[in-house]
This record gives structure tokens, sequence and C-alpha cells, in this order.
């Protein structure tokens, strides 16, 4: 699926060849140094993907809530890497919010979201929780998808045909839909 | 997968998660992900690869309805 402005999201992140997260390539590995060629450590955006986003941003309407769930002992490196990244996105916008939990520590919040597992994000809309959450650190074409769904759930507007809409107006039971995915 | 998104805003009915197939190599076996994107749905209906929107709501729809597991 096309994206509709310039500069292709899917290359955001993981089209740097491998100097962003080794980690991440190797599962939950042990933290491996990182070779250089990276200016600043504490930030994962570039200057590129921060301005690609702030005009993708400019189309959102209502607040957005990313809520985001750690655990240092599970998975403390990948969670904090998720961390830095969530915040880096909210900052691109005032109209979102940032909130960050312990999948241990708060445990109901956890059940009322749903969410199992770290690092987790859920996207959540100003009056409601659309149920989209996002598993392990969305990198690459996954960032695309993490910037379009908090479009998606801002406006309130899913690019969807009449006949698609109809249809899910008429479902008759909850669907649980899992997407797997890889950061390239 | 943005159809998943899309859809869950349209629908209190569905939620979509997406997952880091590396980064959960547990959860990627129990489904038997092969290849990415694959999409499971109420954990009965799979498939791999991008699919038209008309083919992915005829799986949300084929999941929702078919008492048959697969």
């Amino acid at each position: 699926m096309p994206d509709a402005g310039g500069w292709d999201f899917r290359k955001m992140w993981s089209g740097r060849a491998g100097s962003c997260c080794p980690r991440v390539q190797q599962g939950r590995a042990e933290p491996t140094p990182r070779a250089g060629g990276y200016n600043d450590a504490m930030s994962i955006l570039t200057e590129r993907d921060r301005a690609a986003v702030r005009k993708e941003f400019e189309k959102l309407t209502g607040t957005v809530k990313l809520v985001v769930f750690s655990q240092e002992l599970l998975a403390g490196d990948l969670c904090r890497q998720n961390e830095t990244l969530v915040r880096e996105v909210a900052e691109l916008s005032d109209k979102i919010t940032v909130e960050i939990l312990n999948l241990a520590l708060d445990r109901e919040r956890a059940a009322k979201y749903g969410v199992d597992q770290v690092p987790a994000i859920v996207v959540e809309g100003a009056d409601a929780d659309h149920g989209i959450r996002f598993y392990g650190i969305p990198s690459g074409y996954e960032f695309s998808n993490l910037i379009d769904s908090i479009v998606v759930v801002s406006t309130g507007e899913p690019a969807l045909s009449e006949e698609t809409l109809s249809a899910l107006r008429t479902l008759a039971a909850d669907v649980d839909i899992k997407v797997f995915s890889t950061p390239t | 997968m943005r159809l998943a998104q899309h859809m869950a805003v349209a629908s209190d009915r569905v939620r979509s998660t997406t997952i880091e197939a590396t980064e959960f190599p547990e959860l990627s076996r129990a489904y038997h992900v092969m290849g990415v994107p694959k999409v499971v749905i109420n954990d009965r209906v799979q498939f791999e690869g991008a699919v038209p929107e008309k083919d992915f709501l005829g799986a949300v729809l084929q999941a929702v309805t078919d008492p048959r597991p697969r």
C-alpha cells in the first residue's frame, strides 16, 4: 500500500543499515556496542524522520494517548528503546500524550488493555480505546503503521471502502486480528 | 498491516495487535509464523502476505462465521 506522502516511511529507522538497534535484530540478546556513525546516542529518529512524521501529523484532529507498557526485568533494554521512540514521536505533535506503565506493577491497567507482553504500545483515542496494540519496538514498516494508527485514531476516519465499513457494522462477534511483522 | 488498525477504528468489535515477530519468537512459533506479514484472525483464520481489502474483509467474516477451527 503506497504512502500518501513523498517520503517512504518504511525506510525509516530500519533503513539505516544496522546502525540503529542491533539488539532488535538479534532478538533479546545482550546489548552490543555501537560501531560509531551515530551522532546522538539518545536519539532514535533522524531529523529527516522527524520532518516526515511532523508533516503526517498535520492531519491530526483529536488527541491521541500512547500508553506504553515496560518491564525492566523481562526486556529492559528493548523497553527503554521503545519508551525513547514513543517519546520522540509524541514530541512531534501537541495532540499526543504519553503514559509509561509497568506490566508487573500496573496489573489492573494491563488487564484492562489486555496487554500481556512488553514492550507494548496502546494507541488510544481521546474518547475511546479502539483496541490497537503494538508488541515490540515498531521500527521500519511497523513504524509507519504506528504513525498511520495515530492518524486514524486521531481523525476517526478509517480509509476503508463503503462495502467494508457496512460489513463491519454487522459484525455479531468480536474480532481479534494479530499481525506478525518484522522490522524490514 | 494498515487494514487491521483501520478496521479497529471502524468497529468496536475489532482489535488489532501488531507483533514484532523477531522480538517474540515464542509467540511466533506458537502461531507458526514462517513468513511475514502473517495475519491470524480469532486464532482460526490465517494467511500470509499482503492481500486486497476485499480479501482481508473476507477473512474477517470467515473468522466470525465459520464454526470449523482451522
